[in-house]
C-alpha cells in the first residue's frame, strides 16, 4: 500500500525533487551555511597545522613518514566517491530511484575503503614513532587529518542510515532533499581532503 | 499527531518538548535572565572585595573564579541568550512567518545553551570554577590544576554548538520564510541586525570550536599544541580566541542596534532616518568585525606592521558606527518624542554608546595600547559598550516588547526609576575606572595597595554597583506587579512593523492568514494609506504545525554525560553520553515527522474572541 502510494508519487515529482518544498529548500539552504561554517572549522585546523608542522623536536617529520604513493590511493578513493555520488544524484533528477541507491552504496564502500587506508596509516604513523604526543608536529597532523578522517565516518554512517531507511519508499519529496545534502556534505570532505593532499603531503615531502 | 493531541499535553511536557518559536524566545530569556543574575551577584563579590585597599572579602583565588565565571557567563550565557530570545520571537513575526524554518534545531540550540550553561556552573560545587579569565589564554589554562578548566572547556563547546545551531536558523528563516512582499530592504532593522550577527555566529564560533577542541586535547589527552617543549606555539590559541572573541563583540551589538532602531522610530513617530544606509552600515560593521581580531593582541609581539595594519582596521569601524549614530540622532530630530521607558533606554544608549566607542578608538592607537593594556581602562571601555550598548538594549527591548510576549505592559513609573537607577549606578561604577586605569590599576588582580590615591575611586565603583543591583531588583518587582496592566497589549506603542499586527499573546500559528506586505514599516502603511489592517496575502485555511518532541532535550543531555565522562575519562560514561546524543539523532533521522493541521473552525474562533 504504502509502496504504491511512492511509486504513484514518483511519477508526479518535479524535476528538482531536492528544492520542491519549502522544507526542502530550507534543508537545502541550510546546509550551504552549514558547509559555510565548517570551512571556518577546518580553516582554523589547517591554520594551526601549518603553524605547527615544523614543530617536529626528536619526532619523526612529515618527510621521514609520508609516502605518496598510499596517499595517492586514498586521493584516487575519494575523487571516485564523490564521482558515484554525482552518478547518484543525476539518477535522482531522473526519476531513477534504483540507480540512486546503487551509486550512493558505491560512495559508501568507496568511504569506508578510504578509512581502511587512513587506519592502516596511522597505525604505520604510530609504530614509526609518532603517537599523539610525540610533538606539535604530531598533534596537529593527527587532530586535522583526524577531524577530517571523522568526518567521512560520519558520512557513512548518514548515508546509510538514509540507504536502509529508504530502501523499499522510492523517491519522495521528503527524502530527496536528505540524499541530496548527504551528497553535498560528502563532495565538502572530499574537497576538505584535497587541501589535506596539497597542504599536508605535497607540502609535507617537498616543501 | 492529531490536532486534539497537541492540545491536550501538560504544561511542562509541553514546554519540555515544544517547538515553538514563541515558548523558545521565552525560554532564552528566562535561563539568559537566570545567568543575568548570577554573573551580577559574581559582579557583585568582586566590586566587594576591591571596596577597600587590600580587603579579603574574598580569597585570590575565589576571586580569580569570580571574574572568570562573570565574563564567560554574562557573554556566553546571559548577553547572547537575551538576545536569541527575543531573535526567536521578534524575528518570524516581523517578517510574517508562522515559525522559523527549523522549528527542531531551534529548541536543540536552545537545550544546549541551557545544558552547557549548566555543565559550566555545576564546576563551582565540585572543587572549584575556571580560574583563567574568560579569555583562557594559555598556558594559564593549558596547566590549570583541576577540573575547573574542563568544565569551561566543555560547557563552552555545548553552548558554542547551540549558538551555531540558532544562527543558521535564523539566516534561512530571514532568507526563505519572508511574506509575501516582504523584500531584503523592507525588513526592519532589528530582523536586519540579527541577519547579519547570525552570519558573523556562522564564520566566527566554528574558530571557537577549535580552539576549544585544541584546548580539550591538551588537557585531557596529551595533546601539545601550545607546551613550546614540544614545538608547540601559544599564540595560536590567541589567535583563534580573537577571531572567535572579535566579531563575537558585534554579534552582541548589531542586534542590539536593531532594537534601538525599532524603538526610536516608534517613539519619535518617524520613519527611521537612512534605512539603507542603516542596512549598509550593519554590513560593513560585519565584515570589518573580522579584520581586527589582532588588536586584542598589541602587545604580544607581532610587530609595527601588523599592529599598524589592525589598528587602522579598527579605527575604520568607527565610521559606519558613526553613520549609525547620525542616523538615530537625525530620526529623533523634528519627531514627536514620547520619554516612555523604552524610550529613555534608546536615549540614554546613545552618549553612553559614544563614550565607549571614544576609548575604542583609543585603545585602537597601538602605541598607547602598550599603556592602556590589562588595566582597568580597558575594563572601563568594554562595560561602556556592552552595558551601555547591549545590556541598555536588552531592558529597552524588554519594555518595548514586553506586552506582545506576555500580554501586559510593564509599569511605566518603576520603569523610569529602574532606569534612572541602572543608569546612574552604571556610569558610576565605570566612568572612575578609565582613570584607575590610566593611574596604572590592574585588572584581573584580587587587591590593591592603599595610599596609591585608588581608594575613593574605588570605593564610588563599588557603590555604582549596589546602584545597579537595586535597580534590577525593581525590574523583577515589576514584572510580578504589572501583570494586571491588559489593557491595549496588542499594540500599546502605535507600532510600525508587523509584530504589532497579531494579538497578545500571539497564537500559535502567529498569523491567521499570511500579511501581503506593501512597504517598509508594513503596519504603519496600512493604518495611514490602507485602512488600518493588514491585507492578506492567502485565503483563510487550515494550518500546517510541526509535532513538538522531546529529542532535542535528550541529544543534549548525552552530550552533557559523555562531558561528566570526558571531565573525569571515565570511558563508559562517555560511551552512554554519545549512545544518547547519536542515537536520538538516528531517531529523529528515520522517524518521518509531517506534523498536524489546526482546522480553520479553531482559526475562526480565535479570530472572533480576539
Amino acid at each position: 500500500m504504502a509502496e504504491n502510494e511512492a511509486m504513484e508519487q514518483q511519477q508526479t515529482l518535479p524535476p528538482n525533487p531536492e528544492k520542491a518544498t519549502l522544507e526542502g529548500r530550507n534543508k537545502y539552504l541550510g546546509f550551504w551555511f552549514f558547509l559555510g561554517g565548517e570551512t571556518v572549522l577546518f580553516g582554523s585546523l589547517f591554520g594551526t597545522y601549518l603553524g605547527l608542522r615544523s614543530g617536529v623536536l626528536d619526532g619523526p617529520g612529515p618527510a621521514d613518514l609520508f609516502h605518496l604513493d598510499l596517499v595517492f590511493i586514498m586521493t584516487m578513493i575519494l575523487l571516485t566517491s564523490s564521482l558515484t555520488s554525482v552518478f547518484a544524484v543525476i539518477n535522482m533528477k531522473r526519476g531513477n530511484y534504483k540507480g540512486l541507491l546503487i551509486w550512493m552504496w558505491a560512495t559508501v564502500a568507496l568511504g569506508v575503503a578510504f578509512l581502511v587506508f587512513e587506519i592502516y596509516e596511522f597505525y604505520e604513523y604510530y609504530h614509526q614513532g609518532l603517537g599523539f604526543s610525540t610533538s606539535a608536529f604530531a598533534s596537529a597532523f593527527y587532530t586535522l587529518v583526524g577531524t577530517h578522517g571523522a568526518h567521512v565516518l560520519f558520512g557513512v554512517l548518514w548515508i546509510t542510515t538514509l540507504l536502509i531507511r529508504y530502501r523499499k519508499s522510492g523517491l519522495t519529496l521528503t527524502n530527496a532533499p536528505k540524499f541530496y545534502t548527504a551528497v553535498l556534505y560528502w563532495h565538502f570532505i572530499d574537497v576538505v581532503w584535497v587541501f589535506i593532499f596539497t597542504v599536508v603531503y605535497l607540502l609535507g615531502i617537498g616543501g | 499527531m492529531s490536532y486534539e493531541k497537541a492540545q491536550s499535553k501538560n504544561v511542562i511536557w509541553d514546554w519540555l518538548t515544544t517547538v515553538d518559536h514563541k515558548k523558545i524566545g521565552i525560554m532564552y530569556l528566562a535561563g539568559g535572565a537566570f545567568f543575568f543574575a548570577l554573573g551580577g551577584l559574581e559582579a557583585i563579590l568582586m566590586r566587594i572585595q576591591l571596596m577597600f585597599p587590600e580587603f579579603s572579602f574574598v580569597q585570590a583565588q575565589t576571586f580569580n573564579e569570580l571574574l572568570t565565571m562573570h565574563g564567560t557567563t554574562m557573554i556566553f550565557l546571559a548577553a547572547m541568550p537575551l538576545l536569541f530570545g527575543f531573535m526567536n520571537f521578534i524575528i518570524p513575526l516581523q517578517i510574517g512567518a508562522r515559525d522559523v524554518a527549523f522549528p527542531f534545531l531551534n529548541a536543540l540550540g536552545f537545550w544546549l545553551f541551557l545544558f552547557g550553561g549548566l555543565l559550566l556552573n555545576v564546576s563551582w560545587f565540585v572543587g572549584g570554577a575556571p580560574d583563567a579569565g574568560w579569555t583562557a589564554y594559555v598556558p594559564l589554562s593549558s596547566e590549570s590544576p583541576g577540573h575547573g578548566l574542563d568544565y569551561y572547556v566543555l560547557g563552552l563547546q555545548v553552548g558554542g554548538l547551540g549558538t551555531l545551531i540558532g544562527g543558521i536558523n535564523f539566516l534561512v528563516t530571514i532568507i526563505n520564510m519572508r511574506a509575501p512582499g516582504m523584500s531584503m530592504m523592507r525588513m526592519p532593522l532589528f530582523t536586519w541586525s540579527s541577519f547579519v550577527a547570525s552570519m558573523l555566529i556562522l564564520f566566527a564560533f566554528p574558530a571557537l570550536t577549535i580552539g576549544l577542541l585544541l584546548l580539550m586535547l591538551e588537557r585531557l589527552f596529551g595533546g601539545t599544541f601550545f607546551a613550546v617543549d614540544f614545538g608547540g606555539n601559544v599564540i595560536i590559541w590567541q589567535h583563534l580566541f580573537w577571531i572567535f572573541g572579535h566579531p563575537e563583540v558585534y554579534i552582541l551589538i548589531l542586534p542590539a542596534f536593531g532594537i534601538f532602531s525599532e524603538i526610536l522610530p516608534t517613539f519619535a513617530k518617524k520613519r527611521l532616518f537612512g534605512y539603507s544606509a542603516m542596512v549598509f552600515a550593519t554590513l560593513i560593521i560585519g565584515f570589518l568585525g573580522f579584520m581586527v581580531w589582532a588588536h586584542h593582541m598589541f602587545t604580544v609581539g607581532m610587530g609595527p606592521v601588523a599592529n599598524a595594519i589592525f589598528a587602522v582596521a579598527t579605527m575604520a569601524i568607527a565610521v559606519p558606527t558613526g553613520i549609525k549614530i547620525f542616523n538615530w540622532l537625525l530620526t529623533l530630530w523634528g519627531g514627536r518624542i514620547q520619554f516612555t521607558t523604552a524610550n529613555l533606554f534608546a536615549l540614554g544608549f546613545i552618549p553612553s554608546f559614544v563614550m565607549g566607542g571614544v576609548t575604542g578608538v583609543m585603545l585602537a592607537t597601538s602605541a598607547a595600547n602598550y599603556q592602556f593594556h590589562d588595566t582597568y581602562f580597558v575594563v572601563a571601555h568594554f562595560h561602556y559598550v556592552i552595558i551601555g550598548g547591549v545590556v541598555l538594549g536588552l531592558f529597552g527591548g524588554a519594555f518595548y516588547w514586553w506586552p506582545k510576549m506576555f500580554g501586559y505592559r510593564l509599569n511605566e513609573t518603576l520603569g523610569k526609576w529602574f532606569f534612572w537607577l541602572f543608569l546612574t549606578g552604571f556610569h558610576l561604577t565605570f566612568f572612575v575606572q578609565h582613570f584607575l586605569g590610566l593611574m596604572g590599576m590592574q585588572r584581573r588582580v584580587a587587591s590593591y595597595l592603599g595610599g596609591q590615591g585608588l581608594e575613593s575611586m574605588n570605593f564610588i565603583s563599588t557603590m555604582g554597583a549596589f546602584l545597579m543591583t537595586i535597580a534590577f531588583i525593581l525590574f523583577l518587582i515589576n514584572i510580578f506587579v504589572s501583570t494586571n496592566n491588559k489593557e491595549n497589549a496588542a499594540d500599546p506603542w502605535d507600532g510600525r512593523t508587523l509584530e504589532w499586527t497579531t494579538p497578545s499573546p500571539v497564537p500559535e500559528y502567529n498569523f491567521a492568514q499570511t500579511p501581503l506586505v506593501r512597504d517598509l514599516d508594513a503596519y504603519w502603511y496600512e493604518k495611514y494609506e490602507g485602512d488600518g489592517k493588514m491585507k492578506a496575502a492567502e485565503p483563510l485555511g487550515d494550518i500546517h504545525m510541526p509535532n513538538g518532541t522531546i529529542l532535542p532535550v535528550l541529544i543534549s543531555l548525552g552530550l552533557i554525560i559523555a562531558s561528566f565522562g570526558f571531565i573525569y575519562m571515565v570511558i563508559p560514561l562517555i560511551i552512554a553520553g554519545l549512545g544518547v546524543t547519536f542515537g536520538s539523532m538516528f531517531v529523529r533521522s528515520i522517524k518521518e515527522d509531517h506534523g498536524y493541521h489546526i482546522p480553520v473552525e479553531e482559526i475562526k474562533r480565535d479570530k472572533e474572541e480576539g
